[in-house]
């Protein structure tokens, strides 16, 4: 429905009429603008909410405050101590990590995903809201209840399964052993995020007109060669917003780390989300906190300027 | 799309919901698991309880607070969704019939905070709704979630927006309406699609979010629904029955909301991509 009105409009606005209308119609429409005040009260509650806290937040970074006592100027000390701080360094490698298991492993099943709900197969309707449907659900939610299938005891939860099919060997301790922890966290994320993907990847499937398709079978193209030269260049803004909002979610997530394993055992799952929550709200270093949060501003914006200028640039209009 | 329902067609199908079988495993355990005590659950935890009981859900019903908790939930969640619709749709649409740099660069403001990470801005703002006496109270968090789920809603928004024509609002104008009629009369209604895509994506992220409300509203009356359940969970860690129950409990209401506005939410997808 959405659609149609997108690409009516557009034929519309695509034939401008000749010289004299086309400026009687843009005189017309400056007459017509909206006031600049119906963006005031967004832009008031927007300032108050996100931009002077994070100017602040920036400022902040830079001093020893601890949330009582006054704040001192100390330069680029808080940076040092991230950098040069053992188990805070490892935060964000785990954090890098997290974000890159995440990206590659939840956006590879929800293309599958979609590829297999995108055909004439009965169970489609349903399947898409079943996979769907943990995304919706809140992230603590899903961390208790895969902290159980997480169980380390070997007749629980995936142990379980992994020994009723004959798997016994494979069983684990998923959350308990430091090599695995932050693996078993993306494994939930993805879990529940897959089918988010998923519905990005159908609405840019829906969007590949069907003609193409079969203009290129009669070329006598195979499945994997209409997937490769057809589906998969038309489908690159979907690409684009998956990769983008996986990686700010990846980068960001805090919910699941913090409900599922607190960062531990010892620092193994540790993120930057949950170094600078525990820095402000349990030691109280806002300063120290804050300069951490800068740090994770500064690789979401690179990441997702980088990002925005690479793939925007392989998109083809449809 | 193949032209008809051959065997392949049936051997994906087959696929796809063996998929979705491995997929619900963890749905499996939890229910199973709220059906049972711990005794059951000791002899046989992957099995179907044997004499389901139903007392763990009332139980956690009491125990947990999960009424008042709801209540919570849900003024929090409606007036912030009522704030960020009505704000953000005047916003939008300003913003996308504004053709100039100023226009662009507002947009260009707001989309901002999609990128910034809300941590960068936390400490500062807990801080200022704490010398604002705001916390423990409604006011502060859902002024928090109008302002940091705005730019989402503006880029929804002005994406639409953007492919409506002009002629409706300009056909009230020219009748006579002011600009703030033409728009509440004639273009807000014509936004409901995306009003809907809105609705439910902001419902969600709202309703599900813990940190916030576990800085501005722990130990207070006003607890929302995450919270209580971690303070549940923490509590009851040992009787997995228990906990289980409060889980489905706290996860059922926004469950339906997403099962009555599902097409909604798949369909809004496609209109943020044009966008």
């Amino acid at each position: 429905m959405t659609s149609t009105i997108g690409s009516a409009t557009a034929t519309k606005g695509a034939a401008p009429g000749p010289g004299a209308a086309a400026r009687r119609r843009r005189r017309g429409r400056r007459f017509l603008t909206p006031p600049w005040w119906f963006a005031a009260p967004a832009l008031a509650v927007y300032a108050l909410v996100v931009l002077y806290p994070a100017l602040a937040g920036m400022v902040y970074a830079f001093t020893d405050w601890n949330g009582l006592g006054e704040r001192n100027f100390v330069g680029l000390d808080n940076f040092s101590r991230l950098f040069g701080d053992e188990s805070a360094r490892g935060s964000l490698l785990n954090t890098l990590l997290l974000t890159v298991a995440i990206v590659l492993v939840q956006n590879g099943i929800g293309l599958l995903l979609a590829l297999g709900v995108h055909t004439r197969i009965k169970s489609r309707s349903v399947l898409r809201v079943v996979f769907f449907a943990p995304a919706v659900v809140s992230p603590v939610m899903v961390a208790f209840l895969w902290k159980y299938i997480y169980n380390p005891a070997p007749d629980a939860g995936l142990n379980g399964i992994l020994g009723a099919v004959g798997l016994g060997g494979l069983r684990q301790d998923w959350l308990g052993d430091p090599g695995l922890a932050l693996w078993s966290v993306a494994g939930m994320v993805i879990w529940q995020f897959a089918g988010y993907s998923m519905v990005i990847f159908l609405a840019g499937l829906e969007g590949v007109p069907a003609e193409l398709h079969e203009a290129a079978m009669i070329d006598g193209a195979g499945r994997w060669q209409r997937f490769r030269h057809v589906t998969w260049p038309l489908l690159a803004p979907a690409v684009t917003i998956n990769l983008m909002l996986s990686t700010i979610g990846g980068l960001k997530l805090f919910d699941q780390v913090y409900a599922a394993t607190n960062g531990g055992p010892g620092y193994a799952s540790e993120t930057l989300s949950t170094v600078l929550y525990k820095q402000a709200f349990v030691f109280g270093n806002f300063g120290y906190s804050t300069a951490i949060a800068l740090v994770l501003a500064l690789f979401v914006a690179a990441v997702s300027m980088v990002q925005v200028y690479y793939l925007r640039g392989r998109e083809v209009s449809g | 799309m193949s032209p008809r329902y051959g065997l392949r067609t049936f051997g994906l199908e087959l696929v796809m919901i063996a998929a979705a079988v491995a997929f619900l495993f963890p749905v499996y355990a939890l229910i199973t698991m709220s059906l049972k005590d711990p005794r059951q659950i000791a002899e046989s935890p992957l099995g179907l309880p044997t004499s389901p009981k139903t007392d763990n859900y009332a139980n956690a019903w009491t125990r947990a607070e999960i009424g008042p908790a709801l209540m919570n939930s849900t003024v929090i969640t409606v007036v912030s969704l009522i704030g960020l619709i009505a704000i953000g749709s005047l916003a939008a649409y300003y913003l996308s019939r504004q053709a100039t740099r100023l226009g662009y660069g507002m947009y260009m403001l707001f989309l901002l905070g999609i990128v910034l990470p809300f941590q960068l801005g936390m400490i500062p703002l807990f801080k200022l709704v704490d010398a604002a006496g705001l916390l423990g109270g409604y006011p502060g968090i859902i002024l928090f979630y109008t302002g940091v789920q705005l730019p989402f809603t503006i880029f929804l928004y002005t994406g639409f927006v953007r492919a409506l024509p002009a002629d409706y609002a300009n056909a009230a104008l020219i009748d006579g309406a002011g600009h703030f009629r033409a728009f509440t009369q004639v273009v807000f209604p014509l936004l409901r699609p995306i009003t809907g895509t809105v609705l439910i994506l902001n419902a969600v992220f709202i309703w599900n979010d813990l940190l916030t409300p576990l800085l501005y509203l722990a130990g207070s009356t006003r607890e929302t629904v995450p919270v209580r359940i971690f303070a549940f969970v923490g509590q009851y860690v040992s009787d997995n029955g228990l906990v289980f129950a409060g889980l489905v409990l706290a996860s059922l209401p926004i469950l339906a909301v997403f099962l009555v506005l599902q097409k909604y939410v798949i369909k809004g997808f496609a209109s943020g991509l044009k966008g």
